[in-house]
């Protein structure tokens, strides 16, 4: 398992209308977590839903443990080992807490609903409450719950401390440092810039809908330069 | 006062048959936004094989039964092999359905003729009972009707709210591409949702033509009832289906009671006045 190849896209393009949002996107990654770094409306959260299957690929590969699954539907990508966090959680508004775990689970998962009721305990306080009822931390949780139910080989995140208090954001960072001890990938699309350096050691640098640029966490953090024309923030300790 | 109840009573009886007619229809809006207006041709070919198969083997219940059956597989098919390559294109599946409706009204008038049925009913549905304090007679069938309607409307509830399908299709109907992210086959949901509410919508026809009577005209009296009674009551909620059913169930009674020449109106006129306050229906949940 040590370095073997998780995800692999090739020459991904994706339009919308006559815009080419995605263009020839090519990315690498094995079971080490990765981090598209960007400023808004530059495409990721285009590539995350590309890469789950619902937004429709005009031309490019996506292999998941070298299996070609480009022309899977979302279903069958999310079989096949893809669980996916969207941006603004998407909770399901008519469902309870409880309703959304038993809606993903199965037998035999490594994520029985007792298992994320003892990683999470405020969700089992809030069992019953309806899913947009909770704080956007409790969302956050739920949302990454439903994920891991399924037993996914990678992850695929977007912006998920986007909203969150800063002392939840970093309890989600935590989180997300864990998923790499259950052997679980993580590709994590981030506004965040601490965040994703803190969680990912490797940074893919996404402008204007292709990767401009794939460097390590630590070269970007201690080179605010870098950070100013990527990304047109700096981040420091 | 006597004739007030009795017209109250009337209307319940409507209610329940219109209630029992509008269950399909919401359930396959509520989860697919699809607006089916081939509801009332499902609910009349369901009233006619019900017809049929209690002429042939004498026995109601399996009438009731065929007639679900026949309407579920049908319903099922329709959005197996036509409405589900355009799912997301709600108004050309509208247009669809008002095809399949005037296709399968043709059909059924070639088939079934132009002659008004009536569903002979089980022995011990055909007396009537004398109602407690008001003392009036009041027939066994339309007791039967409500007990239907509350017991349809039990197990529907139970259905969404209690299992693991009704979990499923709240969450469709939350956010249909969420739930295909999380593995789920929506194609084969909706398949299912179709078949259960083709199966409604073909047991309210044997109902129908049990209580009432059947014949062509049928179809779009309840298309049209269903129509109401969910833009009224919240299009997709069970609740809001039985609150509207017994609003316009009440106000076509009443009306043709007490102002027999405008006792249409009062229908259209509840409805214009959900529309204008609350349009997503009483019990209805507006859009994001």
């Amino acid at each position: 398992m040590m370095d073997s190849q998780l995800l692999k896209i090739e020459k991904l393009n994706v339009f919308h209308g006559s815009s080419h949002t995605l263009q020839d996107i090519d990315v690498s990654m094995g079971n080490k977590p990765k981090a598209i770094l960007g400023r808004n409306g530059m495409g990721k959260t285009t590539l995350c839903s590309a890469l789950v299957g619902l937004t429709k690929m005009a031309s490019g590969h996506v292999f998941l443990e070298r299996h070609d699954i480009s022309l899977f539907p979302p279903e069958q990508r999310a079989k096949a080992g893809i669980g996916y966090v969207p941006q603004g959680r998407r909770m399901f508004r008519s469902l309870s807490v409880l309703e959304h775990l038993k809606l993903v689970e199965r037998k035999n998962t490594n994520w029985p609903i007792d298992r994320i009721f003892s990683i999470f305990p405020r969700l089992a306080e809030r069992k019953s409450n309806m899913g947009d009822r909770l704080s956007g931390g409790e969302q956050q949780m739920l949302a990454i719950s439903r994920a891991l139910m399924l037993d996914p080989k990678l992850m695929i995140m977007d912006e998920p401390t986007e909203g969150l208090a800063p002392t939840i954001v970093d309890d989600v960072t935590e989180l997300l440092l864990s998923l790499q001890a259950e052997g679980i990938g993580l590709l994590l699309v981030e506004q965040n810039i601490s965040v994703a350096l803190e969680a990912a050691e490797d940074i893919l640098i996404m402008v204007n809908g292709r990767i401009i640029n794939e460097v390590k966490a630590d070269t970007l953090k201690d080179n605010p330069e870098m950070q100013q024309e990527y990304l047109g923030i700096t981040f420091s300790d | 006062m006597k004739f007030f109840f009795i017209v109250f009573f009337n209307g319940l009886t409507l209610a329940a048959l219109y209630f029992i007619a509008a269950c399909g229809f919401t359930l396959i809006f509520g989860l697919m936004r699809t607006v089916n207006m081939a509801h009332g041709a499902l609910l009349l070919l369901g009233a006619y094989v019900g017809y049929e198969v209690v002429e042939i083997t004498g026995l109601w219940t399996v009438g009731i039964i065929a007639g679900g059956l026949t309407s579920a597989i049908v319903g099922a098919a329709i959005q197996a092999y036509i409405l589900g390559r355009y799912q997301g294109d709600e108004l050309r599946q509208t247009l669809i359905t008002i095809a399949i409706s005037i296709i399968m009204a043709d059909l059924m008038l070639w088939a079934w003729g132009g002659l008004t049925y009536q569903i002979s009913l089980p022995e011990m549905l055909l007396g009537g009972v004398r109602l407690p304090i008001l003392n009036v007679g009041y027939s066994s069938v339309r007791l039967t009707l409500m007990a239907m309607a509350a017991v349809t409307g039990i197990l529907l509830w139970l259905l969404i709210a209690k299992t693991k399908l009704g979990i499923i299709i709240r969450a469709g109907v939350d956010d249909r591409e969420m739930l295909q992210a999380l593995g789920f086959e929506t194609k084969k949901i909706f398949v299912i949702v179709f078949a259960i509410g083709g199966m409604l919508t073909g047991m309210a026809g044997v109902i129908t033509g049990s209580a009432l009577s059947i014949a062509p005209g049928t179809d779009m009296q309840f298309l049209l009832s269903s129509l109401v009674v969910v833009i009224v009551g919240g299009m997709g909620s069970i609740g809001g289906a039985a609150l509207g059913a017994l609003l316009i169930g009440m106000a076509e009674q009443y009306g043709l009671a007490y102002a027999p020449t405008y006792g249409v109106v009062f229908t259209f006129v509840i409805m214009i006045a959900v529309l204008a306050i609350r349009p997503q229906g009483l019990l209805g949940r507006s859009e994001k």
